[in-house]
């Protein structure tokens, strides 16, 4: 009975011991400034399957954190739980606290559709709507706001003016969006992103099917847009992440391995883990 | 980090492997030049002298091989993490091992000239700096081949006993040219060599911060035991007092 007790209490406390240094793991790597978005001991579950433990991880305010780990290991699923994609789908659920500015957003009170205006998200692959491109753009916008045309053609010609692909659509805002590039599609994702005014940007796999050019000028945009948003991006390219990212985090079997400034995270991981990962030994 | 896994792509590996087969290669070299030059020196052995300069091409050649080899690296690789700082440190590493090998011919092209004396001293001073010196040179490219961290601190720390023994070996080099100004040529030259090796001790030390920020991630601390005070040794004639006007 006595031991039993004592391995339980043992436990919780070597779990607790475990937060408390991946907490403190996270503050000290954090960069200067304030935090928009804060994970704390954040588990999601497919199920019974159990895709994210324990996570503790801050995204400073307008910087960028890359997430980089092998397939499977909970990154893309980390950006589900961020704006409640999960919602959607039964069996799936988190536990834990994300705080956007202080505001737990896995709250089940919580109004999902405003969250999804705070919290923009952009996929691997470019998903324009079957619409114009002007109409791509005004289409999120009228769910949360009524603009007169003038306002909304602001509205479009700033949010495409962002995401550096004005100079390249401004002649023709009212042809089918299908009609462009994969880059200039995945630029519309982005501007589309943006219209709403977020204040997070979500960015899985933003570039994976994009040719080396469009990449950059996407990685050039991020850099752009950090001035305004909070951006995380998950990529499966190391040197995308080394280019782009203020803070990277380092994600093993649903597990936070490591986070830290990106220069120290390439150059002298402190787990063995990531460093395996990112030189390119794992078994 | 020193036994690391294996990486997935195996030409990388192997050039990895190829690096630091290269960098002890150099070392085996330069260590090789020490000896035979503290061989010139010590036992008067003039063709001892000429083999060991004659070495220096091949050492410089090594040195432009692994620079060659780590621009190479850098652009086809991309190397991440320990991997880039193991490239990067080589090519630190072939330097101070380049200049090691210069220190090295120095010291037997000095031998040449100072066996056309007859010295009225023993030279056990200085037998025993090359000696020490030897010593962390040959630990020091162990650490190299090993990724040894350990070692790397065992030497950093071991060349304060080398400048100590530079100080006195000073002192007395001096004593003998004011005792006897026939000893000043060949004095002057023993100055050098001792001079030589001390730099070769700091050349190792430098070696052994590289090899530890390489295989750990971090530096050692700026400050190094260092305490070579022949740069404010002040030696007076016997007969004059310390406070003589």
């Amino acid at each position: 009975m006595l031991s039993g007790n004592s391995t339980i209490m043992e436990q919780a406390s070597n779990q607790a011991t475990a937060i408390e240094s991946a907490a403190s793991l996270a503050r000290s790597a954090s960069l200067e400034g304030p935090i928009k978005l804060s994970m704390r001991n954040l588990n999601f579950y497919y199920g019974t399957n159990q895709a994210l433990k324990t996570i503790a991880l801050d995204l400073p305010e307008k910087r960028v954190t890359g997430m980089i780990g092998p397939s499977g290991c909970g990154k893309s699923t980390l950006l589900r739980v961020l704006n409640r994609m999960y919602d959607l789908y039964p069996g799936q659920r988190a536990d834990g606290e994300v705080l956007l500015d202080g505001e737990n957003i896995l709250a089940p009170s919580l109004d999902v559709n405003a969250l999804r205006s705070r919290i923009g998200m952009v996929f691997q692959k470019p998903t324009p709507f079957p619409m114009t491109i002007y109409e791509n753009i005004a289409f999120g916008v009228k769910l949360h706001e009524r603009l007169n045309r003038a306002d909304m053609d602001a509205r479009v010609e700033w949010s495409l003016s962002r995401a550096a692909l004005w100079g390249e659509v401004k002649d023709r805002l009212n042809t089918p969006a299908g009609g462009l590039s994969g880059g200039q599609q995945q630029r519309l994702c982005i501007a589309r992103t943006i219209a709403t005014r977020p204040e997070v940007i979500l960015l899985d796999e933003p570039t994976s099917a994009l040719d080396p050019i469009s990449t950059l000028k996407i990685e050039e945009l991020i850099d752009e847009l950090k001035r305004d948003f909070t951006i995380a991006i998950v990529t499966h390219n190391m040197q995308q992440a080394a280019r782009c990212a203020d803070q990277v985090a380092f994600f093993y079997l649903g597990e936070l391995i490591e986070v830290g400034p990106a220069g120290q995270i390439f150059t002298a991981p402190k787990q063995r883990r990531t460093q395996d990962y990112v030189t390119g030994r794992f078994g | 980090m020193a036994e690391a896994t294996q990486h997935i792509v195996k030409s990388y590996e192997q050039e990895l492997k190829r690096l630091r087969d290269l960098l002890v290669e150099m070392g085996g070299l330069v260590e090789a030049q020490l000896a035979t030059a503290t061989i010139a020196v010590l036992e008067q052995d003039t063709e001892a002298a000429m083999r060991s300069v004659e070495q220096d091409p091949a050492v410089d050649a090594l040195e432009r091989e692994v620079e060659t080899f780590v621009i190479r690296l850098l652009a086809l690789r991309q190397p991440m993490a320990g991997d880039l700082r193991q490239i990067v440190a080589a090519l630190k590493l072939s330097s101070d091992l380049e200049r090691i090998g210069d220190y090295s011919a120095n010291v037997a092209k000095r031998s040449i000239v100072l066996s056309q004396f007859n010295l009225s001293f023993k030279l056990s001073g200085l037998a025993n700096m090359a000696r020490l010196v030897q010593e962390s040179l040959k630990l020091i490219i162990d650490a190299i081949g090993d990724e040894d961290a350990d070692k790397a601190i065992q030497v950093w720390r071991s060349d304060q006993a080398v400048d100590d023994i530079y100080t006195a070996i000073f002192r007395e080099l001096v004593t003998y040219m004011m005792e006897d100004p026939r000893n000043i040529t060949p004095c002057t030259h023993l100055l050098f060599i001792a001079k030589n090796l001390e730099r070769i001790g700091d050349h190792a030390t430098n070696i052994a911060e590289t090899v530890h920020f390489a295989a750990t991630g971090e530096s050692l601390p700026e400050i190094r035991p260092k305490g070579d005070s022949a740069n404010y040794a002040i030696i007076r004639p016997r007969d004059e007092k310390p406070d003589a006007e």
